[in-house]
């Protein structure tokens, strides 16, 4: 805005801070709950400001579980959701990036059929197709394996329309150069088309990893055994206590540690991830 | 190092659109073939199928004694450069010109030998060769590409219109260099370009294409001096060469230049188009300053272009309309209204059939 008025700039810096308040607000109660006592969190009003039993939460989170220790603290699942996420991120990539490839690069039969096949799944996402699926999984003897958890998810539409979008935008010449160099259809692959879609297969991850972490009704239906949880379910879990009143301080520590590897992806990758988003040139 | 030979080939794309009628040339070892038309006349595709990019729908294509009509490009021995040079964006200049080396199976040091050898031939520096293409300028990615072609050794080298992208000062700098290094290296050159400066000043040997068709093949002289059509009458030469539709005269020894004045020909071969329309072709630089009064044809000046070392006068002769050049060197003080006596040469005029287009030779 070229204009200076005083009134409009505070009215615009008001609603700017409203809003930034109104996001950041439950997450500040989620930190400040996981730094006080059990005692604590049970008298109103509730703390606003932070207490001193962070790292004592923190270790009972991890290591101990809620009521005393069971032994089952979250760390474990920190671990699996790790895992499963990172599988679901870097197996879509794959596939994607191999079937985007097939799509733009080969001439076969039924091409644009098999392009339009992906596609149209983009309107059948897991919920859709639970109980087949589940059928399929149990049948393949993949319940409560890190396979389960993965495979029904990897298949990805979205990822393989980006990556065909992204192929299309490099020019033919780059192909035809590589072909009068000698590189075959998997050299063209791994070393001209994967380095330049670098960007694009950055901001990808972030956005599936985010994806895979969050995913929180399919590991709920087929993990059944404690040792596959994942953190996301968890949280729902710690609050059925039954008959006691739930630990909101271990709750909130347990979503803490829940919330913190995608926004360590996030503030990682997000040079690449802009870019990836954005750049046009090639 | 090895001959081009085109038997006959012909592209016709599956919707049935036929771009090459059957090209035939055989391209001598260490020649400097240019192909050159306007756009759409084939002369890419003509190229692309030299290389192995597109496929050839009929005829037989030899480089050396191979037949490679249904080889891969990387096995016909060529290299080629690109119109935008399709450098690898994310690859050095060094690697840029290695990869297809690494390909090659050469060893790190025979391919680092050969890298810095070409370097130092196109003037590249170190430094430059750790750039990524980005960062170099439009004359240097120019050089990079040429460097990627020459590295590989090739038989061949096709070239798909490499200075289009250039500005002009750049265009005839890399012309003289291009030029000079095919020269150099002796390596059998197809080129394709839509300018006819670049074809004339590079090609041994000038293939015009239209609508891909040969118009004619032969030197740049030869294109220069004898045009085999009116396509190539009006394609080669800059400014092109003036076409006026005249008829012969009855007795089939002259043309009428106008009411009263006829050019007399020492030939008979005009005689079966007595009295027939025939197209007169002079080229703007034959175009002459009459000195005597003797059968000077008026050219009324509608508009003069000063280029320092030549004037370009644009006019018509009186009642016709058809719209003239003359050139004429160092600066000439003529303006808009004035009125030229201009001779024309019997020497230096061509005639071509308007029917066939095709030339009549005297």
């Amino acid at each position: 805005m070229i204009e200076n008025r005083p009134i409009l700039k505070i009215l615009s810096h008001l609603i700017l801070i409203t809003g930034v308040a109104t996001v950041a607000f439950p997450i500040w109660i989620t930190i400040v709950a996981a730094s006080h006592g059990e005692a604590r969190m049970t008298e109103l009003p509730l703390p606003l400001w932070p207490g001193g039993h962070f790292l004592e939460n923190l270790d009972i989170a991890l290591n101990q579980g809620l009521w005393g220790g069971d032994g089952t603290g979250v760390g474990f699942m920190l671990f699996n959701s790790m895992i499963m996420a990172m599988m679901i991120a870097v197996g879509k990539i794959t596939i994607s990036l191999m079937s985007a490839f097939a799509i733009v690069y080969f001439r076969f039969p039924f091409r644009m059929g098999f392009f339009w096949m992906i596609f149209v799944t983009l309107m059948l996402p897991v919920e859709v197709r639970i109980l087949p699926t589940f059928e399929v999984v149990a049948n393949l003897e993949m319940l409560n394996t890190f396979w389960g958890l993965t495979i029904p998810l990897i298949a990805s539409a979205t990822a393989t329309f980006m990556f065909r979008q992204v192929f299309l935008t490099v020019p033919d010449e780059l192909l035809e150069a590589a072909r009068i160099d000698g590189a075959g259809p998997l050299r063209f692959f791994f070393d001209i088309l994967i380095p330049m879609s670098r960007t694009s297969i950055a901001a990808l991850f972030v956005i599936l990893f985010i994806y895979g972490w969050n995913q929180y009704l399919w590991p709920l239906l087929i993990t059944t055994d404690q040792d596959m949880f994942t953190i996301v379910m968890q949280i729902k879990k710690l609050l059925e206590g039954g008959e006691e009143a739930p630990q909101w301080h271990l709750v909130m520590m347990t979503t803490l540690l829940a919330m913190l590897p995608p926004v360590v992806v996030v503030v990682f990758m997000q040079k690449l991830f802009v870019q990836g988003l954005t750049e046009t040139e090639k | 190092m090895a001959s081009v030979t085109l038997d006959n080939i012909q592209k016709v794309y599956p919707n049935g659109f036929k771009a090459i009628h059957g090209v035939n040339v055989d391209i001598q070892d260490g020649e400097f073939l240019v192909l050159v038309g306007p756009s759409g006349c084939g002369k890419s595709t003509l190229l692309r199928m030299i290389a192995g990019l597109e496929t050839v729908s009929d005829g037989t294509m030899k480089i050396g004694e191979r037949v490679v009509n249904k080889m891969e490009p990387s096995k016909r021995d060529i290299a080629m450069v690109f119109q935008n040079y399709a450098l690898y964006p994310h690859m050095s200049v060094y690697n840029n010109m290695a990869y297809g080396l690494k390909i090659m199976g050469l060893s790190k040091a025979e391919i680092n030998e050969r890298v810095q050898a070409v370097a130092a031939t196109l003037e590249l520096t170190e430094e430059q060769l750790s750039r990524k293409p980005r960062e170099l300028s439009g004359g240097q990615r120019q050089r990079v590409a040429m460097g990627r072609a020459i590295v590989r050794e090739p038989s061949v080298f096709l070239f798909d219109e490499p200075l289009s992208n250039l500005d002009a000062k750049l265009r005839v700098q890399m012309r003289l260099e291009i030029r000079r290094l095919q020269e150099r290296l002796g390596i059998t050159s197809v080129y394709v370009t839509h300018d006819q400066v670049e074809a004339m000043t590079l090609g041994h040997r000038l293939m015009v294409l239209n609508s891909g068709n040969v118009e004619q093949l032969g030197t740049p002289i030869e294109l220069y001096e004898r045009p085999a059509s009116l396509f190539v009458a009006g394609f080669i030469g800059s400014p092109a060469m003036n076409l006026i539709d005249k008829k012969v005269g009855a007795n089939g020894t002259s043309i009428a230049l106008a009411s009263g004045i006829d050019l007399e020909l020492d030939s008979s071969k005009l005689k079966s188009y007595q009295g027939k329309d025939i197209v007169l072709g002079v080229r703007p630089e034959h175009l002459e300053l009459a000195t005597g009064a003797d059968k000077a044809l008026p050219l009324t000046v509608t508009l003069v272009e000063h280029l320092g070392a030549d004037t370009l006068v644009h006019g018509h002769f009186g009642e016709d309309q058809t719209d003239l050049t003359l050139r004429q060197s160092g600066v000439q003080s003529v303006k808009a209204g004035d009125v030229l006596p201009v001779s024309i040469v019997k020497e230096n005029i061509h005639i071509f059939d308007p029917q066939t287009e095709r030339r009549i030779d005297l």
